[in-house]
Protein backbone atom coordinates (compact mmCIF):
# COMPACT_ATOMS: atom_id res chain seq x y z
CA UNK A 1 0.00 0.00 0.00
CA UNK A 2 1.81 3.25 -0.81
CA UNK A 3 0.16 6.63 0.42
CA UNK A 4 1.98 9.96 0.62
CA UNK A 5 1.86 11.29 3.96
CA UNK A 6 1.26 13.50 5.65
CA UNK A 7 -2.17 12.34 4.55
CA UNK A 8 -4.69 15.29 4.46
CA UNK A 9 -8.04 14.67 6.60
CA UNK A 10 -8.74 18.32 7.42
CA UNK A 11 -10.92 19.20 4.41
CA UNK A 12 -12.85 21.21 6.90
CA UNK A 13 -10.64 23.81 7.90
CA UNK A 14 -9.72 24.50 4.06
CA UNK A 15 -9.36 22.30 0.61
CA UNK A 16 -7.07 22.75 -2.12
CA UNK A 17 -8.57 24.63 -5.49
CA UNK A 18 -10.12 22.14 -7.28
CA UNK A 19 -7.74 22.17 -10.42
CA UNK A 20 -10.20 23.07 -12.95
CA UNK A 21 -10.93 25.82 -10.55
CA UNK A 22 -7.52 27.34 -10.70
CA UNK A 23 -7.33 26.59 -14.52
CA UNK A 24 -10.81 28.85 -15.11
CA UNK A 25 -9.06 31.61 -12.73
CA UNK A 26 -5.52 32.22 -14.59
CA UNK A 27 -6.71 34.10 -17.44
CA UNK A 28 -8.47 36.21 -14.78
CA UNK A 29 -5.03 37.46 -13.39
CA UNK A 30 -2.69 37.73 -16.63
CA UNK A 31 -5.05 38.83 -19.88
CA UNK A 32 -8.75 39.80 -18.34
CA UNK A 33 -6.91 41.72 -15.50
CA UNK A 34 -9.61 44.75 -15.83
CA UNK A 35 -11.37 46.47 -13.04
CA UNK A 36 -15.28 44.92 -12.73
CA UNK A 37 -16.39 48.41 -12.22
CA UNK A 38 -14.64 50.01 -15.38
CA UNK A 39 -17.73 50.62 -17.36
CA UNK A 40 -15.80 52.42 -20.65
CA UNK A 41 -13.36 49.50 -21.96
CA UNK A 42 -13.90 46.48 -22.62
CA UNK A 43 -11.19 45.32 -20.02
CA UNK A 44 -13.45 46.10 -17.75
CA UNK A 45 -16.37 45.07 -19.28
CA UNK A 46 -14.81 41.26 -19.81
CA UNK A 47 -14.04 41.15 -16.15
CA UNK A 48 -17.43 42.44 -15.15
CA UNK A 49 -18.98 39.52 -17.45
CA UNK A 50 -16.86 36.73 -15.77
CA UNK A 51 -17.97 38.06 -12.29
CA UNK A 52 -21.76 37.82 -13.31
CA UNK A 53 -21.22 34.71 -14.49
CA UNK A 54 -19.77 33.34 -11.33
CA UNK A 55 -22.43 35.20 -9.04
CA UNK A 56 -25.43 32.84 -10.96
CA UNK A 57 -23.18 29.97 -10.38
CA UNK A 58 -23.12 31.03 -6.80
CA UNK A 59 -26.64 31.77 -6.61
CA UNK A 60 -27.74 28.44 -8.42
CA UNK A 61 -26.56 26.32 -6.06
CA UNK A 62 -28.65 27.38 -3.52
CA UNK A 63 -31.70 28.40 -5.84
CA UNK A 64 -31.50 32.41 -5.36
CA UNK A 65 -31.76 35.11 -7.35
CA UNK A 66 -28.10 36.18 -8.37
CA UNK A 67 -29.42 39.93 -7.30
CA UNK A 68 -29.53 38.68 -3.59
CA UNK A 69 -25.39 37.83 -3.91
CA UNK A 70 -23.02 39.90 -2.51
CA UNK A 71 -18.96 39.46 -2.90
CA UNK A 72 -17.07 39.42 -0.10
CA UNK A 73 -13.66 38.20 1.36
CA UNK A 74 -14.97 35.28 3.00
CA UNK A 75 -17.17 33.70 5.85
CA UNK A 76 -15.84 36.14 8.76
CA UNK A 77 -16.43 38.97 6.94
CA UNK A 78 -20.00 37.80 5.73
CA UNK A 79 -20.91 36.90 9.13
CA UNK A 80 -19.44 40.12 10.46
CA UNK A 81 -21.61 41.99 7.95
CA UNK A 82 -24.70 39.82 8.12
CA UNK A 83 -25.00 39.82 11.94
CA UNK A 84 -23.74 43.94 12.58
CA UNK A 85 -25.38 44.87 9.32
CA UNK A 86 -28.95 43.73 10.08
CA UNK A 87 -28.55 44.26 14.14
CA UNK A 88 -27.70 48.32 13.64
CA UNK A 89 -30.14 48.60 11.07
CA UNK A 90 -33.41 47.00 12.86
CA UNK A 91 -31.95 47.82 16.24
CA UNK A 92 -34.22 51.40 16.04
CA UNK A 93 -37.39 49.15 15.19
CA UNK A 94 -37.44 45.96 16.47
CA UNK A 95 -34.92 45.92 19.39
CA UNK A 96 -31.54 45.03 20.76
CA UNK A 97 -31.94 41.46 22.08
CA UNK A 98 -29.97 38.78 19.80
CA UNK A 99 -29.75 35.09 19.69
CA UNK A 100 -27.10 32.91 18.96
CA UNK A 101 -26.12 29.62 19.78
CA UNK A 102 -22.71 28.33 21.81
CA UNK A 103 -21.17 26.32 18.90
CA UNK A 104 -21.45 28.93 16.64
CA UNK A 105 -18.20 29.60 14.63
CA UNK A 106 -15.78 32.23 16.17
CA UNK A 107 -16.79 34.98 13.64
CA UNK A 108 -20.58 34.80 14.45
CA UNK A 109 -19.68 35.03 18.87
CA UNK A 110 -17.61 37.81 18.42
CA UNK A 111 -19.78 39.99 16.48
CA UNK A 112 -22.37 39.23 18.60
CA UNK A 113 -20.10 39.83 21.79
CA UNK A 114 -18.94 43.26 19.59
CA UNK A 115 -22.82 44.03 19.36
CA UNK A 116 -22.87 43.34 23.39
CA UNK A 117 -20.59 46.02 23.78
CA UNK A 118 -22.23 48.56 21.90
CA UNK A 119 -25.36 47.90 24.17
CA UNK A 120 -27.24 45.00 22.71
CA UNK A 121 -27.84 41.62 24.84
CA UNK A 122 -27.24 38.34 23.33
CA UNK A 123 -28.65 34.95 24.49
CA UNK A 124 -26.26 31.98 23.67
CA UNK A 125 -28.16 29.23 23.83
CA UNK A 126 -26.85 25.94 24.91
CA UNK A 127 -26.99 22.89 22.59
CA UNK A 128 -28.07 19.08 23.11
CA UNK A 129 -25.58 16.47 24.32
CA UNK A 130 -25.72 15.77 20.64
CA UNK A 131 -24.81 19.48 19.17
CA UNK A 132 -28.52 20.44 17.80
CA UNK A 133 -30.61 22.99 19.16
CA UNK A 134 -34.28 21.98 21.14
CA UNK A 135 -36.57 23.93 19.17
CA UNK A 136 -38.33 24.73 22.46
CA UNK A 137 -35.37 26.04 24.38
CA UNK A 138 -35.24 28.49 20.87
CA UNK A 139 -38.33 29.50 21.17
CA UNK A 140 -38.22 30.10 24.86
CA UNK A 141 -35.05 32.47 24.29
CA UNK A 142 -37.22 34.63 22.17
CA UNK A 143 -38.24 38.10 24.08
CA UNK A 144 -40.23 40.99 22.96
CA UNK A 145 -37.22 42.81 21.89
CA UNK A 146 -35.38 39.97 19.88
CA UNK A 147 -34.12 41.53 16.62
CA UNK A 148 -31.99 38.88 14.82
CA UNK A 149 -31.31 35.45 15.90
CA UNK A 150 -27.77 33.39 14.25
CA UNK A 151 -27.45 29.95 13.70
CA UNK A 152 -25.10 27.91 11.79
CA UNK A 153 -26.19 25.54 8.97
CA UNK A 154 -23.40 22.81 9.40
CA UNK A 155 -21.14 23.08 12.58
CA UNK A 156 -17.65 22.83 11.77
CA UNK A 157 -16.60 20.86 14.33
CA UNK A 158 -18.66 18.15 14.56
CA UNK A 159 -20.76 18.28 11.28
CA UNK A 160 -24.00 18.54 12.70
CA UNK A 161 -26.99 19.65 10.60
CA UNK A 162 -29.52 22.35 11.90
CA UNK A 163 -32.94 22.18 11.28
CA UNK A 164 -32.91 25.13 9.65
CA UNK A 165 -36.51 25.24 8.23
CA UNK A 166 -37.94 24.77 11.72
CA UNK A 167 -35.59 27.83 13.11
CA UNK A 168 -36.47 30.11 10.27
CA UNK A 169 -40.15 29.31 11.12
CA UNK A 170 -40.28 30.37 14.26
CA UNK A 171 -38.51 33.43 13.34
CA UNK A 172 -40.55 34.57 10.94
CA UNK A 173 -43.14 33.77 13.01
CA UNK A 174 -42.02 35.76 15.65
CA UNK A 175 -40.78 38.83 12.83
CA UNK A 176 -36.99 38.03 13.85
CA UNK A 177 -34.56 38.20 11.29
CA UNK A 178 -32.30 35.05 10.50
CA UNK A 179 -28.77 35.03 9.70
CA UNK A 180 -27.21 31.09 8.81
CA UNK A 181 -23.57 30.48 8.54
CA UNK A 182 -23.40 28.22 5.78
CA UNK A 183 -19.62 28.02 5.27
CA UNK A 184 -19.59 24.33 5.86
CA UNK A 185 -23.05 23.45 4.17
CA UNK A 186 -22.17 24.17 0.47
CA UNK A 187 -21.25 21.56 -2.28
CA UNK A 188 -22.14 18.52 1.46
CA UNK A 189 -26.32 19.65 2.19
CA UNK A 190 -28.98 20.75 -0.21
CA UNK A 191 -29.86 24.68 -0.27
CA UNK A 192 -32.91 25.79 -1.68
CA UNK A 193 -33.37 29.17 -0.43
CA UNK A 194 -37.01 29.88 -2.33
CA UNK A 195 -38.21 27.71 0.03
CA UNK A 196 -36.12 27.98 3.52
CA UNK A 197 -37.23 30.74 5.45
CA UNK A 198 -33.95 32.34 5.69
CA UNK A 199 -32.94 36.34 5.40
CA UNK A 200 -29.20 36.11 5.15
CA UNK A 201 -26.79 33.80 4.85
CA UNK A 202 -23.20 33.40 4.63
CA UNK A 203 -21.22 31.36 1.80
CA UNK A 204 -17.17 30.87 1.84
CA UNK A 205 -15.04 29.80 -1.01
CA UNK A 206 -11.85 27.68 0.70
CA UNK A 207 -14.50 24.89 2.37
CA UNK A 208 -15.74 24.20 -1.38
CA UNK A 209 -12.94 23.71 -3.56
CA UNK A 210 -12.46 27.77 -4.13
CA UNK A 211 -9.20 29.72 -3.18
CA UNK A 212 -9.37 31.63 0.50
CA UNK A 213 -10.01 35.18 0.44
CA UNK A 214 -13.30 35.35 -1.37
CA UNK A 215 -16.96 34.83 0.01
CA UNK A 216 -20.37 35.59 -0.13
CA UNK A 217 -23.44 37.20 1.20
CA UNK A 218 -27.11 35.97 0.43
CA UNK A 219 -29.10 39.28 1.35
CA UNK A 220 -33.14 37.88 0.68
CA UNK A 221 -34.64 40.70 -1.87
CA UNK A 222 -38.39 39.54 -0.83
CA UNK A 223 -39.21 40.79 1.50
CA UNK A 224 -35.79 43.10 1.20
CA UNK A 225 -33.91 42.43 4.01
CA UNK A 226 -31.82 45.92 4.42
CA UNK A 227 -28.20 45.28 6.18
CA UNK A 228 -26.04 48.83 7.02
CA UNK A 229 -22.53 48.55 5.26
CA UNK A 230 -19.66 47.40 7.14
CA UNK A 231 -16.73 48.40 4.63
CA UNK A 232 -17.42 52.01 2.77
CA UNK A 233 -15.93 53.31 -0.24
CA UNK A 234 -16.69 53.12 -3.87
CA UNK A 235 -20.41 51.78 -3.23
CA UNK A 236 -19.39 48.56 -5.20
CA UNK A 237 -22.02 45.36 -4.17
CA UNK A 238 -25.44 47.87 -4.16
CA UNK A 239 -23.58 49.85 -1.27
CA UNK A 240 -23.18 46.69 0.90
CA UNK A 241 -19.75 45.97 0.47
CA UNK A 242 -17.53 48.71 -0.95
CA UNK A 243 -14.18 47.40 -2.40
CA UNK A 244 -12.85 46.67 -5.57
CA UNK A 245 -13.83 43.43 -7.06
CA UNK A 246 -10.94 40.64 -7.12
CA UNK A 247 -12.22 39.54 -10.23
CA UNK A 248 -10.14 36.06 -10.06
CA UNK A 249 -11.38 34.85 -7.09
CA UNK A 250 -14.73 35.54 -7.38
CA UNK A 251 -14.28 32.95 -11.17
CA UNK A 252 -12.67 31.14 -8.77
CA UNK A 253 -16.12 30.73 -6.50
CA UNK A 254 -18.42 30.83 -9.28
CA UNK A 255 -16.28 27.39 -10.84
CA UNK A 256 -15.66 25.59 -7.95
CA UNK A 257 -19.95 26.18 -7.07
CA UNK A 258 -20.86 24.95 -10.02
CA UNK A 259 -18.91 21.58 -9.92
CA UNK A 260 -20.19 21.35 -6.43
CA UNK A 261 -23.56 21.87 -8.00
CA UNK A 262 -23.13 18.83 -10.63
CA UNK A 263 -21.22 16.73 -8.17
CA UNK A 264 -22.30 17.06 -4.88
CA UNK A 265 -24.74 13.94 -5.53
CA UNK A 266 -21.78 11.51 -6.57
CA UNK A 267 -19.58 13.36 -4.45
CA UNK A 268 -21.37 13.08 -1.08
CA UNK A 269 -22.25 8.94 -2.00
CA UNK A 270 -18.39 8.85 -2.15
CA UNK A 271 -17.42 10.77 0.80
CA UNK A 272 -19.96 8.57 3.13
CA UNK A 273 -18.71 5.49 2.09
CA UNK A 274 -14.80 6.28 3.62
CA UNK A 275 -16.34 8.15 6.56
CA UNK A 276 -18.57 5.06 6.96
CA UNK A 277 -15.19 2.96 6.60
CA UNK A 278 -13.42 5.29 8.74
CA UNK A 279 -16.06 5.33 11.72
CA UNK A 280 -15.95 1.58 11.48
CA UNK A 281 -12.45 0.62 11.87
CA UNK A 282 -12.14 3.20 14.75
CA UNK A 283 -14.90 1.63 16.73
CA UNK A 284 -12.94 -1.61 16.88
CA UNK A 285 -10.74 0.55 19.40
CA UNK A 286 -12.21 0.48 22.90
CA UNK A 287 -13.33 3.37 24.81
CA UNK A 288 -13.44 5.85 21.51
CA UNK A 289 -16.53 8.18 21.85
CA UNK A 290 -18.49 9.90 18.43
CA UNK A 291 -18.74 14.07 19.09
CA UNK A 292 -22.51 15.34 18.01
CA UNK A 293 -25.06 13.66 16.36
CA UNK A 294 -24.61 10.79 13.66
CA UNK A 295 -28.03 11.23 11.94
CA UNK A 296 -28.29 14.52 11.03
CA UNK A 297 -24.63 15.35 9.82
CA UNK A 298 -22.56 15.83 7.16
CA UNK A 299 -20.94 12.67 5.79
CA UNK A 300 -17.67 14.86 5.62
CA UNK A 301 -17.11 14.83 9.28
CA UNK A 302 -16.00 12.10 11.90
CA UNK A 303 -15.72 13.88 15.37
CA UNK A 304 -14.31 11.27 17.95
CA UNK A 305 -12.70 11.26 21.48
CA UNK A 306 -10.50 8.45 22.51
CA UNK A 307 -10.64 8.52 26.28
CA UNK A 308 -7.50 7.60 28.46
CA UNK A 309 -5.01 9.27 26.17
CA UNK A 310 -4.31 12.93 26.19
CA UNK A 311 -4.88 15.40 23.46
CA UNK A 312 -1.22 16.65 22.77
CA UNK A 313 0.44 13.21 23.10
CA UNK A 314 -2.05 12.19 20.23
CA UNK A 315 -1.57 15.04 18.25
CA UNK A 316 1.75 14.09 18.49
CA UNK A 317 1.19 10.32 17.83
CA UNK A 318 -0.64 11.10 14.91
CA UNK A 319 1.87 13.00 12.59
CA UNK A 320 1.50 11.04 9.66
CA UNK A 321 -2.28 12.55 9.24
CA UNK A 322 -3.43 15.98 9.13
CA UNK A 323 -6.43 16.35 11.46
CA UNK A 324 -7.74 18.89 13.59
CA UNK A 325 -7.37 18.50 17.33
CA UNK A 326 -9.78 19.20 20.33
CA UNK A 327 -7.33 21.06 22.08
CA UNK A 328 -5.34 23.89 21.42
CA UNK A 329 -2.29 23.31 23.33
CA UNK A 330 -0.06 25.56 21.93
CA UNK A 331 -0.35 27.83 24.80
CA UNK A 332 0.31 27.49 28.65
CA UNK A 333 -3.16 27.31 29.48
CA UNK A 334 -4.45 24.05 27.73
CA UNK A 335 -7.64 25.09 26.65
CA UNK A 336 -10.38 22.39 25.70
CA UNK A 337 -12.55 22.94 22.47
CA UNK A 338 -15.67 25.40 23.02
CA UNK A 339 -17.99 23.58 20.90
CA UNK A 340 -17.35 19.76 22.73
CA UNK A 341 -17.48 21.70 26.11
CA UNK A 342 -21.17 23.03 25.01
CA UNK A 343 -22.18 19.42 24.73
CA UNK A 344 -21.24 18.62 27.88
CA UNK A 345 -18.18 16.49 27.16
CA UNK A 346 -15.27 16.12 29.91
CA UNK A 347 -12.34 18.27 29.55
CA UNK A 348 -10.71 14.76 29.15
CA UNK A 349 -12.67 13.62 25.97
CA UNK A 350 -12.56 17.27 24.86
CA UNK A 351 -9.34 17.52 24.81
CA UNK A 352 -8.88 13.66 23.45
CA UNK A 353 -10.70 14.11 20.36
CA UNK A 354 -9.79 14.23 17.09
CA UNK A 355 -11.49 15.61 14.04
CA UNK A 356 -11.30 13.76 10.73
CA UNK A 357 -12.88 15.46 7.94
CA UNK A 358 -12.63 13.56 4.37
CA UNK A 359 -13.29 15.52 1.03
CA UNK A 360 -13.32 15.17 -2.88
CA UNK A 361 -9.39 13.73 -3.11
CA UNK A 362 -9.77 11.40 0.06
CA UNK A 363 -9.29 7.73 -1.01
CA UNK A 364 -9.83 4.08 0.52
CA UNK A 365 -5.84 3.57 0.99
CA UNK A 366 -6.13 7.07 2.81
CA UNK A 367 -8.69 5.98 5.17
CA UNK A 368 -7.24 2.22 5.88
CA UNK A 369 -3.77 3.86 6.31
CA UNK A 370 -5.32 6.30 9.11
CA UNK A 371 -7.18 3.37 10.97
CA UNK A 372 -4.04 1.61 11.07
CA UNK A 373 -2.37 4.28 12.69
CA UNK A 374 -4.84 5.44 14.95
CA UNK A 375 -5.09 1.38 16.27
CA UNK A 376 -1.51 1.20 16.27
CA UNK A 377 -0.69 4.71 18.07
CA UNK A 378 -3.52 5.17 20.49
CA UNK A 379 -2.73 1.38 21.87
CA UNK A 380 0.98 2.46 22.42
CA UNK A 381 -0.42 5.57 24.62
CA UNK A 382 -2.63 3.46 26.44
CA UNK A 383 0.05 1.67 27.34
CA UNK A 384 1.94 4.41 28.28
CA UNK A 385 -1.39 5.94 30.64
CA UNK A 386 -1.99 4.78 33.92
CA UNK A 387 -5.50 6.21 33.66
CA UNK A 388 -5.85 3.05 31.12
CA UNK A 389 -3.96 0.74 33.69
CA UNK A 390 -6.48 1.58 36.41
CA UNK A 391 -9.84 1.82 33.88
CA UNK A 392 -8.39 -2.10 33.49
CA UNK A 393 -7.91 -2.96 36.70
CA UNK A 394 -11.93 -1.57 37.35
CA UNK A 395 -11.35 1.46 39.01
CA UNK A 396 -13.84 4.68 38.79
CA UNK A 397 -11.38 7.74 38.06
CA UNK A 398 -13.91 9.75 38.80
CA UNK A 399 -14.04 8.95 42.31
CA UNK A 400 -10.54 8.89 42.15
CA UNK A 401 -9.50 11.79 44.63
CA UNK A 402 -6.47 13.29 42.25
CA UNK A 403 -3.55 15.97 43.38
CA UNK A 404 -4.52 18.67 41.61
CA UNK A 405 -1.79 21.28 40.49
CA UNK B 1 4.89 23.52 18.88
CA UNK B 2 8.61 21.97 18.01
CA UNK B 3 9.46 19.54 20.91
CA UNK B 4 14.00 19.03 21.08
CA UNK B 5 15.58 15.94 19.74
CA UNK B 6 15.71 14.56 23.15
CA UNK B 7 11.90 14.83 23.74
CA UNK B 8 11.43 13.14 21.05
CA UNK B 9 13.27 10.34 21.79
CA UNK B 10 11.87 9.67 24.96
CA UNK B 11 8.46 10.11 23.37
CA UNK B 12 9.26 7.95 20.59
CA UNK B 13 11.19 4.97 22.87
CA UNK B 14 10.28 5.78 26.33
CA UNK B 15 12.26 3.97 28.83
CA UNK B 16 11.28 1.73 31.71
CA UNK B 17 7.22 1.60 30.76
CA UNK B 18 5.92 -0.88 33.33
CA UNK B 19 4.35 -1.26 36.63
CA UNK B 20 5.70 -2.72 39.90
CA UNK B 21 4.29 -4.57 42.93
CA UNK B 22 2.66 -1.41 44.55
CA UNK B 23 2.40 -3.76 47.44
CA UNK B 24 5.86 -5.40 47.61
CA UNK B 25 8.25 -3.47 50.52
CA UNK B 26 10.72 -2.45 48.66
CA UNK B 27 8.56 -0.86 45.58
CA UNK B 28 7.12 2.94 46.61
CA UNK B 29 4.69 4.43 44.36
CA UNK B 30 4.44 8.20 43.84
CA UNK B 31 1.28 9.17 41.75
CA UNK B 32 0.80 13.00 40.88
CA UNK B 33 -1.40 15.09 38.58
CA UNK B 34 -4.79 14.96 37.60
CA UNK B 35 -6.68 14.11 34.91
CA UNK B 36 -8.44 17.47 34.38
CA UNK B 37 -5.34 19.20 34.10
CA UNK B 38 -4.14 16.83 31.32
CA UNK B 39 -1.19 15.59 33.15
CA UNK B 40 -0.70 12.39 35.51
CA UNK B 41 2.52 10.73 36.27
CA UNK B 42 2.83 7.02 38.17
CA UNK B 43 6.47 6.65 39.16
CA UNK B 44 7.34 3.46 40.86
CA UNK B 45 11.04 2.68 42.30
CA UNK B 46 12.24 -0.63 43.79
CA UNK B 47 15.19 -0.57 46.27
CA UNK B 48 17.32 -3.51 47.20
CA UNK B 49 18.97 -4.43 50.94
CA UNK B 50 21.66 -1.70 50.75
CA UNK B 51 19.31 0.91 50.02
CA UNK B 52 20.20 1.35 46.26
CA UNK B 53 16.97 2.06 43.67
CA UNK B 54 17.53 -0.85 40.85
CA UNK B 55 14.47 -0.37 38.96
CA UNK B 56 12.33 2.58 38.36
CA UNK B 57 9.15 2.52 35.82
CA UNK B 58 6.67 4.66 35.25
CA UNK B 59 3.18 5.64 33.12
CA UNK B 60 2.47 8.51 32.30
CA UNK B 61 -0.91 10.84 30.75
CA UNK B 62 0.24 13.61 29.49
CA UNK B 63 1.92 15.64 26.77
CA UNK B 64 5.40 14.68 25.27
CA UNK B 65 7.26 16.88 27.72
CA UNK B 66 5.54 14.78 30.59
CA UNK B 67 6.58 11.60 29.23
CA UNK B 68 9.55 12.27 28.44
CA UNK B 69 10.66 13.87 31.72
CA UNK B 70 9.07 10.93 33.47
CA UNK B 71 11.05 8.53 30.95
CA UNK B 72 14.31 10.68 31.69
CA UNK B 73 14.24 10.18 35.36
CA UNK B 74 13.77 6.47 35.46
CA UNK B 75 16.93 6.30 33.89
CA UNK B 76 18.36 8.80 36.43
CA UNK B 77 16.92 7.11 39.07
CA UNK B 78 18.44 3.63 38.85
CA UNK B 79 21.89 3.23 41.50
CA UNK B 80 20.87 5.75 43.64
CA UNK B 81 20.34 6.29 47.26
CA UNK B 82 16.90 7.29 48.27
CA UNK B 83 18.57 10.71 49.71
CA UNK B 84 19.95 11.22 46.29
CA UNK B 85 17.10 10.56 44.60
CA UNK B 86 15.23 13.39 46.16
CA UNK B 87 17.93 15.56 45.47
CA UNK B 88 16.75 15.81 41.94
CA UNK B 89 15.59 18.82 40.57
CA UNK B 90 13.12 19.89 38.22
CA UNK B 91 15.59 22.64 36.90
CA UNK B 92 18.08 19.74 35.87
CA UNK B 93 15.42 17.57 33.87
CA UNK B 94 14.33 21.03 31.70
CA UNK B 95 17.62 21.27 31.40
CA UNK B 96 18.59 18.14 30.06
CA UNK B 97 15.60 18.38 27.70
CA UNK B 98 15.46 21.49 26.13
CA UNK B 99 11.71 22.07 28.03
CA UNK B 100 9.90 25.28 27.12
CA UNK B 101 9.31 27.82 29.35
CA UNK B 102 5.33 26.51 28.83
CA UNK B 103 6.63 22.77 29.37
CA UNK B 104 8.20 23.54 32.58
CA UNK B 105 5.58 22.40 34.93
CA UNK B 106 6.06 18.78 33.26
CA UNK B 107 9.43 18.82 34.69
CA UNK B 108 8.18 19.87 38.33
CA UNK B 109 5.52 16.86 38.14
CA UNK B 110 8.43 14.28 37.98
CA UNK B 111 9.97 16.11 40.91
CA UNK B 112 6.97 15.80 42.65
CA UNK B 113 6.71 12.16 41.00
CA UNK B 114 10.20 11.00 42.89
CA UNK B 115 9.30 12.79 46.28
CA UNK B 116 5.88 11.11 46.47
CA UNK B 117 7.63 7.71 45.19
CA UNK B 118 10.58 8.10 47.76
CA UNK B 119 7.97 8.95 50.63
CA UNK B 120 6.02 6.18 49.81
CA UNK B 121 8.46 4.16 49.81
CA UNK B 122 10.55 5.16 53.27
CA UNK B 123 6.48 5.24 54.88
CA UNK B 124 6.74 1.22 54.64
CA UNK B 125 10.25 0.76 55.67
CA UNK B 126 10.56 0.32 59.52
CA UNK B 127 12.07 3.34 61.00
Amino acid sequence: MTVKTPIYLDYSATTPVDPRVAEKMIPYITEHFGNPASRSHPFGWTAEEAVEEARDEVAKLVNADPREIVWTSGATESNNLAIKGAANFYSGTKGKHIITVQTEHKAVIDAVRELERQGFTATYLAPEPNGLIDLEKFKAAIQPDTVLASVMMVNNEIGVIQDITAIGNICRENNIIFHVDAAQATGKVDIDLEKLPVDLMSFCGHKTYAPKGIGALYVRRKPRIRIEAQMHGGGHERGMRSGTLATHQIVGMGEAFRLARLEMKSENLQVRRLRDRLLAGLEEIDEVYVNGDMDHRVPHNLNISFNFVEGESLIMAVKDIAVSSGSACTSASLEPSYVLRALGRSDELAHSSIRFSIGRFTTEEDIDYTIALMKSKIGKLRELSPLWEMHLDGIDLSKVEWAAH
Amino acid sequence: MAYSDKVLDHYENPRNVGTLDKNDPHVGTGMVGAPACGDVMKLQIKVNDSGIIEDAKFKTYGCGSAIASSSLVTEWLKGKTLDQAAEIKNSAIAEELALPPVKIHCSVLAEDAIKAAVADLKSKQPA
